[in-house]
């Protein structure tokens, strides 16, 4: 037989640490603190609004951009948290998740050959979502003594005339690093001046634990050239409702709502009857998680502060990204070797990008008392290899 | 601090000083200052535990009792629940508005002795005028805390 599978999707890398996820799957009576998503069950409030809209026959599609009061939430929500109007009516549009976005804004933008600014270690969608739309991918290894922020001149350095879009992942997974006013102010010059379009995806927008998230779309001068992601899986704990949103200028919604259209259809019509009841009343529910999440963040930078592992400390997301360099290990092996002798999960830096290297992925997207047991294994470990 | 604070002891009562500086990143010794104020100021009244008595072999019922009072002249409803909190029996007093005045939760070891407190003691209290009892047959959920809550963590492996 002939084979029918496309050369570039089989071009695609599987995931380097597959192998390492298989084994956590096997592992019945492992304590993972792998997961990426929220540990809080979805307010009941929000889940109640759903049932309801079931009852109610709300099992339509939906029009292909979405609810238009999910739409006018959303404009109001970014209004008030970022100072920065969307029309509702086409520069807003709801996807499956920030996910769909990401794809169908990487489609919709990129030209062949046309490059991808992508700083890492980040989300694992970004490279291969810009490379199946024709994307080039140029890759900035993030440092941490930069806290892993994006520097203006790791930016520059990257730049070349045939740059299209940087991707700004910030609060970022899986470093928990931010960008703040500042940091985007500089940057933004940089991208003004070399014309290029910014996909910022701000899923974690509602988890930060310094100052209020600031989106770069809200610097002068870049509302016009930023497409904004955002969604309800971290901030609303609704990761499985697959609900997200892009808002940018009209002529990109337009062009990617053609995508959206014939890929799509609509997101969950369910989900965005819920996501409504969410915006409106679920301000209290994301303060409570985020206070959760803060207390839980400073009781793990406190613990690796004790047993002296170096750990730089992050002010987003729900991730710690400490460096086990001094191991002489690789962050699969240490991993792999965690998982095998003291039955805890975590996940290798190296599966967010080569800069990963050296780190593992913590989440804190557990309870106080799964981390303290976790965190006490992690001591065990880490003493013994000392000895 | 204090909202946070309080919010984590309101749950965990238990939690060490050392503990809660960590969680609220503040020093100890701030931590300790400020919930001896809490004490002195009587925001903090009381440091107990949540005890779902259904799982011991230890006998108690909880009557949930709902008084109506002619309330008093000068002392309004606040002398005849006095009469009524000074009984150890008793576990809260509140005031109510709507259908009736004071909300009585009672502790005892059997439905009778509920049955007798209420027709003894309480009807009998000058300025009661009725009282209608009601007793808790199963616990769910008491203090924010859910009883018999199953602890699963059902999210699967996903890529990161």
């Amino acid at each position: 037989m002939r084979d029918f599978l496309s050369d570039k999707v089989k071009a695609i890398q599987p995931s380097g640490i597959r192998k390492f996820f298989d084994i956590v799957t096997e592992m019945k009576d492992a304590i993972s603190l792998g997961v990426g998503e929220p540990d809080f069950e979805t307010p009941w409030h929000i889940r109640e609004e759903g049932i309801y809209a079931f009852e109610k026959g709300r099992t339509f599609y939906t029009s292909n951009s979405g609810l238009k009061t999910l739409r006018e939430e959303i404009s109001k929500y970014i209004q008030r948290t970022q100072g920065v109007i969307y029309n509702p009516n086409n520069e807003i549009l709801i996807t499956v998740g920030g996910s769909e976005a990401i794809d169908i804004g990487l489609r919709a933008i990129l030209n062949n050959g046309d490059e991808v600014i992508i700083p890492q270690p980040s989300y694992v969608s970004y490279a291969p979502c810009s490379y199946l739309a024709g994307g080039k991918n140029v890759i900035i290894n993030l440092k941490v003594e930069n806290n892993f922020k994006l520097t203006p001149q790791e930016l520059e350095n990257a730049i070349t005339p045939k740059t299209k879009v940087l991707i700004l992942p910030y609060p970022n997974n899986p470093t928990g690093a931010i960008m703040e006013k500042e940091d985007l102010v500089k940057i933004s010059k940089i991208i003004i001046k070399n014309d290029i379009f910014v996909i910022s995806d701000e899923i974690y927008s509602e988890l930060t634990y310094k100052d209020k998230h600031i989106s770069i779309s809200s610097i002068e001068g870049m509302k016009e050239r930023t497409l904004l992601i955002n969604g309800f899986s971290k901030s609303y704990a609704m990761t499985g409702w697959r609900l997200g949103y892009a808002c940018a200028p009209k002529e990109l919604i337009k062009q990617m709502t053609k995508i959206h259209q014939y890929a799509i259809m609509c997101a969950p019509t369910i989900s965005q009857y819920s996501a409504v009841e969410a915006l409106k009343n679920g301000d209290e529910d994301v303060k409570k998680m985020r206070e959760s999440y803060n207390q839980r963040r400073r009781f793990l930078i406190n613990a690796f502060k004790e047993m002296n592992l170096e750990c730089f400390e992050p002010f987003g997301a729900f991730y710690v990204f400490p460096c086990i360099k001094e191991f002489g290990m690789t962050s699969e092996e240490f991993a792999l070797k965690f998982l095998e002798e003291e039955k805890v999960a975590v996940v290798p830096g190296t599966a967010f990008g080569d800069s990963g290297e050296g780190y593992l992925r913590i989440s804190y997207a557990y309870s106080l008392e799964k981390l303290k047991v976790a965190i006490e294994k992690l001591n065990n470990f880490i003493s013994k290899l000392r000895v | 601090m204090r909202e946070e604070l309080l919010s984590i002891i309101e749950k965990n009562s238990k939690i060490s000083i050392k503990e809660l500086s960590v969680l609220l990143g503040r020093e100890e010794l701030d931590v300790a200052n400020e919930i001896a104020k809490l004490e002195n100021e009587g925001v903090i009244c009381a440091y107990q535990t949540l005890i779902d008595w259904e799982k011991t072999s230890i006998e108690k019922v909880t009557g949930l009792i709902e008084v109506k009072v002619a309330p008093q002249r000068e002392q309004g409803f606040d002398k005849i629940a006095k009469r009524i909190y000074n009984y150890s029996e008793v576990k809260s007093v509140y005031l109510i508005s709507g259908g009736f005045d004071l909300m009585v939760t009672l502790e005892e070891k059997t439905f009778k002795d509920i049955a007798i407190f209420v027709t003894q003691k309480l009807a009998t209290l000058e300025g009661v005028l009725s009282t209608s009892t009601h007793f808790i047959l199963k616990k769910y959920k008491d203090h924010g805390a859910i009883l018999d809550k199953e602890e699963e963590d059902i999210r699967e492996v996903i890529t990161p």
